[in-house]
């Protein structure tokens, strides 16, 4: 190579870092620093301890590779396959009641003209505000072998079977209601007018207009439920009893074996029914999107005696089961020692005398949910808003798209094993982090990410596309474009997800059953803690504190909202 | 008039797929252009390139004498107005213009006399503390000519502004657009699809077809002069009339013969079959003489101010039809018949030829 060659080379590097310097601007270092934190975040949080737990499930106790060994051993034992049968059992014949129950349940919200709707409405979907320890432990006091309606059971056991199903029927009827009701509450009027014109009647009209509309919010239903169930620890781990389904198996494995390879075998296994369910429901989220668009009518249901009264009824039906599930927890806490002293008092409150840890672990929870609410949300919606608004890092964009929607294919013990895995190793530097509050706080951002997320991206898609660039050709920066008319505009979104994140970190007891230290126990380990000891009515105590923290912080909610109503969202009026 | 944009080779890729191959284009100092193009043409992203929304994969780009090829938008001086408003929708009509003056550093009493001078020009000035979606169509699209205006940038940059709104709406705002530009000087680029739009406003018209600049010149120019079959087809109504020649001065067009026009000579090879293309007003009903084409009359539309009328070349009924604009008074004079045969004369100054589309199919196929 020759000096006019190098010269050459010379000064062709100098004018590509030139106009590579000149091509960045304020407005890129600013998205590309907010992108890099969430690209880090999601790579640490979620990529590595996935990939450190697929790596354990090929490897023996003393880290040798031993191929799928693990696994050959694990089918081989006659236990796991019981254990396979009863998650599946339980997971079809849950989802299938769940999914008819809050079908007609939000039939009768959106479809009729009831008196009460939101009255019925709240009450639908206040199991959400509970741990899903909570309707085990009614179950308990209802039918258990002290229970005040043992009876009806028929001499069956409350525990095992029918108490799980009891339980995650509960548990999780507000998410199917959730759902469903939105399916329904987007339908199209002119359908119906059609029928009407073409002398359908009303109840075929159901069957070939309404069934097949709502058809994907149902089936989206049913894996949802599928997912929760199969994935839910803390209904089975109170009252299972011998039981045995997968996310338990994990449990015992994990705290009472030790044995993390088999665990880790286990969580594999948890987590394709999981994957499964969950880009099937992508497919049909897809689908859904079409069938209501701008030309569409929404349909005003008219008054209709007959029909009315049959969803009054129904509703009061399912909305008394609820208030009799809830109350019998409430009343079960303060009765003073079950079944032998029924007076009622505060002495389950009095965790100081009968825990080790006294209040700690329900402000230990307080503390794990605010720091989720706030921290979760600051991230949440810079990273949407970054993945969703910025202009340039296209392909790190789609990607974080992508990794954004991968927590919630995880199943919580499989996400909790995940960060035994990866930040109890000593040679991660990370380490430090295991056992803190901090750990906790991420973790149960990431279990959360996803529907967070996808609230923030729904609630910036209604901001026209040219807004940014229209800010940057009146030189105005981005940064104050999302303080001025970005946030203001989203700031119902942005309650929402902080209250969704404290409300489910708050209640979930999945992952973060792996990961306190005694420094950091939350209230609702302490519940399941209290319930193993035999103090059923303590932990009844705890799990309605929970439930009240949950209320009041979703009145918190509302009260926000309206707060903030005329002064951010006075321009949507008409 | 010195130029004050300057587009050298601009190359735009988007994946495997060329939006854009190397257009070169100056704009003057003052002057109002259009681009015009069916959709999908490039057009709106040589705009986007130009305010550096979408970066340009070769070429560069010199905006009042300063290369603003890598600079982000913020750093370039324009102002823009979208088809879809772009209005910041929880701001007053006011603070959706005040917001950029204020982050310039304007002061209160600054920022709220050049808005209301600005709602004064853009006859708002009694909405001013309205929100956006209060207003109409119109009326929002205004605001945003306003807020970009209102910083006074050098160069105006307009994306299909006027497609969203309805057809009364449009040709007056499209006027104010006009006399506001006239008034101001500012240099403007226009993208539109809509070639009335762009013959009414612009000082010179850019026609892109495919990522290429079909033809750049004034609306007159492109309307009498189509550099080529595209630009013809596409702006205005063409009729293209399958000619053979049969020598240097006569030519055949369905059974009639007629003279070659003079600008044509060139063209006419013996044997050779080229399409002339007339415009519908260059086309006039008259007596059977020498050099007239008999048609057959298939259709009258009545539009109005004119009758559309559609004919076939007598005896050759495989021919595309051949459309003629005939003013109203004189129809009423001629009083056409659907079914009837007729002559038609052509005005020989407005004719222009291209290579017959059926020969080019032939060497497609033969390549």
């Amino acid at each position: 190579m020759n000096i006019t060659q190098i010269n050459k080379l010379k000064n062709m590097l100098n004018k590509t870092v030139g106009s590579y310097f000149n091509k960045i601007s304020h407005e890129q270092l600013i998205l590309f620093i907010s992108l890099a934190i969430v690209t880090f975040f999601l790579l640490l949080f979620v990529v590595g301890p996935l990939w450190e737990m697929l790596r354990s499930s090929v490897l023996n106790s003393d880290d040798d590779f031993v191929g799928l060994a693990n696994f050959t051993e694990y089918f081989s034992s006659n236990a796991v396959w019981y254990s396979l049968k009863n998650t599946f059992t339980l997971g079809i014949v849950v989802m299938l009641v769940v999914g008819s129950l809050a079908f007609f349940y939000a039939y009768a919200l959106t479809r009729s003209c009831m008196p009460a709707k939101g009255v019925f409405r709240v009450l639908g979907m206040a199991p959400i505000l509970a741990p899903s320890l909570l309707p085990a432990i009614s179950l308990i006091y209802l039918f258990g072998k002290q229970g005040v309606a043992t009876e009806i059971l028929l001499g069956n056991s409350i525990y095992g079977f029918i108490g799980i199903t009891l339980g995650l029927i509960f548990w999780t009827f507000p998410h199917a209601l959730m759902i469903l009701s939105t399916s329904l509450r987007t339908s199209d009027a002119r359908l119906y007018e059609s029928a009407k014109a073409l002398k359908i009647s009303s109840f075929k009209t159901f069957f070939v207009i309404t069934l097949p509309a709502a058809k994907y919010g149902l089936i989206s239903t049913l894996i949802v439920i599928f997912t929760l169930v199969v994935c839910d620890f803390g209904v089975a781990k109170v009252i299972g009893g011998s039981y045995n389904v997968l996310a338990t198996d994990i449990f015992k494995q994990v705290v009472g074996q030790q044995n993390f390879s088999m665990a880790a075998v286990t969580s594999l296994l948890l987590l394709l029914p999981a994957l499964f369910a969950f880009i099937v429901d992508r497919w049909v989220q897809k689908k859904q999107q079409n069938l209501f668009d701008s030309r569409s009518v929404p349909y005003h249901p008219a008054p209709q005696p007959l029909r009315d009264g049959l969803c009054f009824v129904y509703c009061l039906l399912i909305s008394t089961v609820i208030l009799v599930v809830l109350g019998m927890a409430i009343y079960g806490s303060l009765v003073t020692f079950w079944p032998w002293n029924k007076a009622l008092s505060f002495n389950n409150y009095n965790f100081a005398e009968i825990s080790t840890y006294g209040w700690s672990p329900f402000w230990n929870s307080i503390q794990l949910a605010s720091w989720t609410a706030l921290l979760g949300t600051v991230l949440i919606f810079i990273g949407a808003y970054s993945i969703e608004k910025g202009r340039s890092f296209i392909r790190l964009r789609r990607f974080l798209q992508m990794l954004s929607v991968l927590p919630m294919a995880v199943p919580g013990m499989v996400l909790g094993l995940g960060y035994i895995f990866f930040f109890n190793d000593v040679n991660n530097p990370l380490n430090v982090l295991y056992g803190s509050m901090l750990l906790l706080v991420l973790n149960t951002i990431v279990h959360y990410y996803t529907v967070a997320h996808m609230t923030a991206v729904a609630a910036l898609k209604q901001l026209p596309v040219e807004l940014e660039a229209s800010a940057a050709s009146i030189k105005l920066p981005q940064y104050k474009l999302f303080w001025k008319v970005t946030l203001p505009v989203c700031l119902p979104a942005v309650f929402d997800i902080a209250a969704y994140l404290f409300i489910n970190a708050l209640t979930t007891t999945s992952a973060v059953v792996f990961l306190y230290s005694t420094d950091t126990i939350p209230a609702s380990v302490s519940v399941l803690n209290m319930d193993d000891a035999g103090q059923t009515g303590s932990a009844a105590a705890m799990a309605v504190m929970i439930m009240l923290a949950a209320m009041l912080a979703k009145l918190m909610h509302l009260l926000l909202d309206k707060l903030f109503d005329n002064s951010t969202q006075a321009w949507r009026k008409r | 008039m010195q130029t004050y944009l300057r587009l050298e080779n601009v190359v735009k890729q988007f994946g495997q797929f060329t939006a854009l191959q190397q257009i070169s284009l100056s704009i003057k100092q003052g002057e109002f252009v259009c681009f015009l193009g069916p959709s999908g043409c490039g057009k709106t992203t040589l705009l986007r390139s130009i305010a550096g929304l979408e970066p340009v994969t070769s070429g560069c780009i010199f905006q009042a004498g300063v290369e603003t090829t890598h600079l982000p938008p913020e750093k370039r001086d324009f102002g823009i107005v979208f088809q879809s408003y772009a209005l910041f929708p929880n701001l007053s009509v006011r603070d959706n213009i005040a917001i950029g003056l204020q982050n310039k550093g304007f002061t209160n009493i600054e920022c709220i006399n050049l808005v209301d001078k600005w709602l004064e020009i853009v006859g708002l000035l009694s909405e001013a503390n309205k929100y956006p979606n209060k207003l109409s169509g119109g009326q929002q699209q205004r605001v945003a000519l306003a807020r970009a205006l209102a910083l006074s940038p050098g160069l105006l940059l307009l994306d299909e502004p006027l497609s969203a709104l309805d057809a009364k709406v449009r040709s007056h705002l499209r006027e104010e657009i006009c006399q506001l530009q006239r008034k101001l000087g500012i240099t403007t680029v226009m993208v539109t699809h809509d070639q009335e739009e762009a013959l009414a406003m612009a000082d010179r018209i850019v026609v892109m077809n495919n990522g290429v600049i079909e033809q750049i010149g004034t609306p007159q120019e492109i309307y009498e002069k189509p550099a080529s079959r595209f630009v013809a087809d596409f702006v205005g109504t063409t009729n293209f009339i399958s000619v053979s020649m049969i020598n240097q001065h006569l030519m055949r067009i369905g059974e009639d013969l007629l003279t070659v026009p003079e600008q044509l000579q060139d063209l006419a090879i013996s044997g050779c079959i080229v399409d002339l293309a007339i415009r519908p007003e260059s086309l006039y009903f008259c007596e059977k003489g020498k050099e007239t084409i008999s048609v057959n009359i298939e259709f009258i539309e009545f539009q109005g101010a004119y009758c559309q009328v559609e004919c076939k070349l007598w005896g050759d009924l495989s021919a595309h039809s051949i459309y003629v604009n005939v003013p109203i008074r004189e129809a009423r004079k001629l009083n056409l018949m659907v079914q009837q045969t007729r002559y038609l004369a052509m005005d020989i100054t407005h004719i222009n030829a291209y290579p017959s589309e059926k020969i080019m199919l032939k060497s497609v196929v033969a390549t």
